[in-house]
């Protein structure tokens, strides 16, 4: 198979704790045989710093908590044809979305790590992407066309999915998919 | 005043991009290490009972989410003032060997070394994992089964390879280990020992070839800090903390990591989410120290299992009265604490006591605070919390083990940039460079910033007026 007839996928790593990139590689030796049928082109993983054109499927992990973050998955969507919510921060916001409750989160928790807990230039980091008053999933932001939840979902489920969206088959995920 | 922008850092585990500062007369001046995520877990913690910190917390990392477990779990220990029984600890620091294990594996073979096998100035769409695997399959393959045999012994302990939060437990663990699960874990010891002496051996033939990458890659002087057992032995799961400067001498010795504080303090600079933390004796910032497997190496004396200790004793040669100071040979301390970790899980396995089913005591809020520490893949990870009478969390404070290195990895780009860096021209290997600097100390910017994500490189040039000279743009595929 040539490399132009395979098909292109890119992962993308937004405010999450990289365990659904890590449940990604737990696939071990089939990342092998996946190798013979997709293209990586875009990932953390790799060093490709642009997101690329005509991407076929995308799998983003994390919640959107900052503007960077936002204007990347907004990029990444037009650039997409299926892009995947992977893991439960992405589907849901999850543990990025515990701040969502207090009031004016984004300043709470940045005074409490850099303020608080600082004993020399206790300030809060300005020459930085600055965090959204929320944590977002992925479909508060934009058309995401499939979901796969899991804290991280396992890797024979990435797998699986994965395997069945290349070859065009319909994706049942009834009875296969868990939050947590 | 120029500056030339990498942004981000790739095959690192996390986010984050270099700003190289020029003099007027062109001169790299300094480089800055720039954590552009935050997620905020010391405030969004608070009120939660204390019990769900070692499955909220280890969800800062899923790289090293085990390390997050047992610094959360010891802390919570504290609080509930028992004595772990026995069995537990065994099967606590059985897993955390799965962790290292699998950790170092990543970063040798999925994250660095294309590098070493692709080249440093190899095409960057291909300098990867996939690219290993077919340019290199049977190493690639390698790596991927090392890795796996740490994921599952992981799998084995805790039920789970990820965030594996069920079974533990303030005062112990859920449930015990059966003999059926370690015999399958003793079954393909065998073959990781194999991998670890083989890369081991790859590694240091390689090695040969790259002076000058070890010479500019970071070799500089600091302190280093990590867990030591009663006798100054490798020690990843407990014991005390250990200091020593530059030339072997112990700056603090034997300190129990309730207190760290009066020795570490947390400095914040406005460019970057990742605090910085530093000796507090010499102060800000020149109480630089480095951690993880490096560090670890030069404070202790012995590892305690015989094949890593015949390594250990190669490795404090690189260096003078045992101290090694390329940021660099942190690959080869990586691999050879792998080793010992696959030592360890043999011991561990053979030991009878790990299969007895008393795994847990029956726990209650005793006291008030509790910190707990061990030395996770990249270095010490500090949990510290205070709860109220009913064991709801007041304060959390955590530092991680990148954080510790920031100040460490601030000087090691500036080394290599200014050694690679030709202002007014930018080149794809000089990029590389700066980025394997970092890629040598293996940060996990997720547990560091508590966050991660992804933006396009841009190298940006820009005179001491603002006046954009050069700009360029990785090529996508």
């Amino acid at each position: 198979m040539t490399s132009t007839s395979k098909v292109r996928v890119a992962t993308v790593w937004l405010s999450g704790c990289s365990g659904c990139h890590m449940s990604f590689l737990d696939q071990d030796e089939a990342l092998i045989d996946l190798a013979q049928q997709i293209q990586l082109v875009y990932s953390p993983i790799m060093d490709v710093k642009v997101f690329p054109e005509n991407v076929d499927v995308t799998l983003i992990e994390g919640a959107v908590a900052n503007e960077d973050q936002e204007e990347l998955l907004k990029f990444a969507r037009e650039r997409t044809k299926i892009l995947i919510s992977l893991g439960d921060c992405a589907v849901t916001g999850n543990v990025p979305g515990l701040r969502n409750g207090i009031t004016n989160s984004a300043d709470a928790v940045l005074k409490r790590a850099f303020v608080e807990t600082a004993d020399m230039n206790p300030q809060i980091p300005t020459d930085v992407p600055t965090l959204l008053p929320k944590a977002l999933p992925l479909h508060e932001v934009v058309k995401v066309d499939f979901y796969i939840p899991g804290c991280p979902p396992p890797a024979d489920l990435i797998n699986w999915v994965i395997s069945r969206l290349m070859r065009g088959l319909p994706v049942n995920m009834e009875g296969r998919s868990k939050f947590g | 005043m120029k500056e030339i922008v990498i942004n981000p850092i790739t095959r690192i585990e996390g986010h984050a991009k270099v700003v190289i500062h020029l003099n007027d007369d062109a001169s790299v001046r300094d480089a800055r290490f720039q954590v552009t995520d935050f997620r905020g877990f010391e405030k969004f913690c608070e009120g939660r009972p204390y019990y769900e910190m070692p499955s909220i917390t280890s969800r800062s990392c899923g790289i090293c989410p085990v390390s997050h477990l047992l610094a959360s779990v010891k802390a919570c220990d504290q609080i509930v003032a028992v004595n772990v029984p026995t069995t537990a600890v065994l099967l606590r620091r059985l897993m955390h060997m799965g962790q290292i294990i699998q950790s170092h594996a990543l970063n040798f073979f999925h994250l660095s070394a294309p590098d070493f096998l692709l080249g440093m100035d190899a095409d960057p769409a291909t300098r990867n994992i996939f690219g290993l695997i077919a340019k290199e399959p049977e190493i690639a393959r390698q790596g991927i089964r090392l890795r796996k045999f740490g994921q599952e012994i992981i799998e084995n302990v805790a039920g789970k390879k990820i965030h594996s939060s069920e079974w533990v437990v303030p005062g112990g663990a859920k449930w015990p280990l059966t003999k059926q699960r370690a015999d399958y874990l003793l079954s393909n010891l065998p073959e990781a020992l194999t991998i670890t002496l083989k890369t081991i051996a790859m590694f240091k033939e390689w090695l040969s070839s790259c002076t000058e990458e070890v010479e500019t890659y970071g070799d500089f002087p600091s302190l280093y800090m990590g867990l030591v057992t009663a006798d100054g032995g490798l020690e990843l799961y407990d014991g005390n903390l250990r200091i020593v400067d530059n030339d072997g001498k112990t700056a603090v010795d034997h300190v129990n990591p309730d207190k760290y504080y009066d020795d570490i303090g947390e400095a914040v600079e406005p460019y970057s989410y990742m605090k910085f933390p530093y000796y507090k004796p010499l102060g800000y910032p020149d109480g630089m120290y480095r951690v993880g497997p490096l560090a670890r190496l030069n404070v202790c004396s012995h590892c305690d299992t015989p094949l890593a200790d015949q390594e250990l004793k190669e490795f404090k040669k690189l260096g003078k009265n045992g101290i090694v100071q390329s940021t660099f040979h942190y690959h080869y301390a990586r691999l050879i604490e792998a080793l010992f970790c696959v030592e360890k899980t043999k011991e561990l396995l053979s030991d009878p006591e790990i299969l007895s089913e008393r795994v847990c005591r029956r726990v209650y809020v005793n006291n008030y605070e509790g910190v707990g520490i061990a030395e996770a893949p990249r270095g010490t990870l500090i949990h510290h919390y205070k709860v109220d009478p009913q064991g709801m969390i007041q304060k959390v404070n955590m530092i991680i083990a990148t954080e510790h290195n920031n100040l460490a990895y601030n000087k090691a780009v500036t080394q290599v940039a200014q050694k690679y860096v030709k202002a007014e021209s930018l080149q794809e290997g000089m990029l590389n460079r700066v980025e394997a600097v970092i890629r040598s100390f293996d940060p996990c910017l997720s547990c560091a910033t508590h966050a991660v994500g992804q933006m396009p490189l841009e190298v940006q040039l820009i005179d001491s007026h603002g006046k954009l000279l050069d700009r360029k743009i990785r090529s996508p595929l």
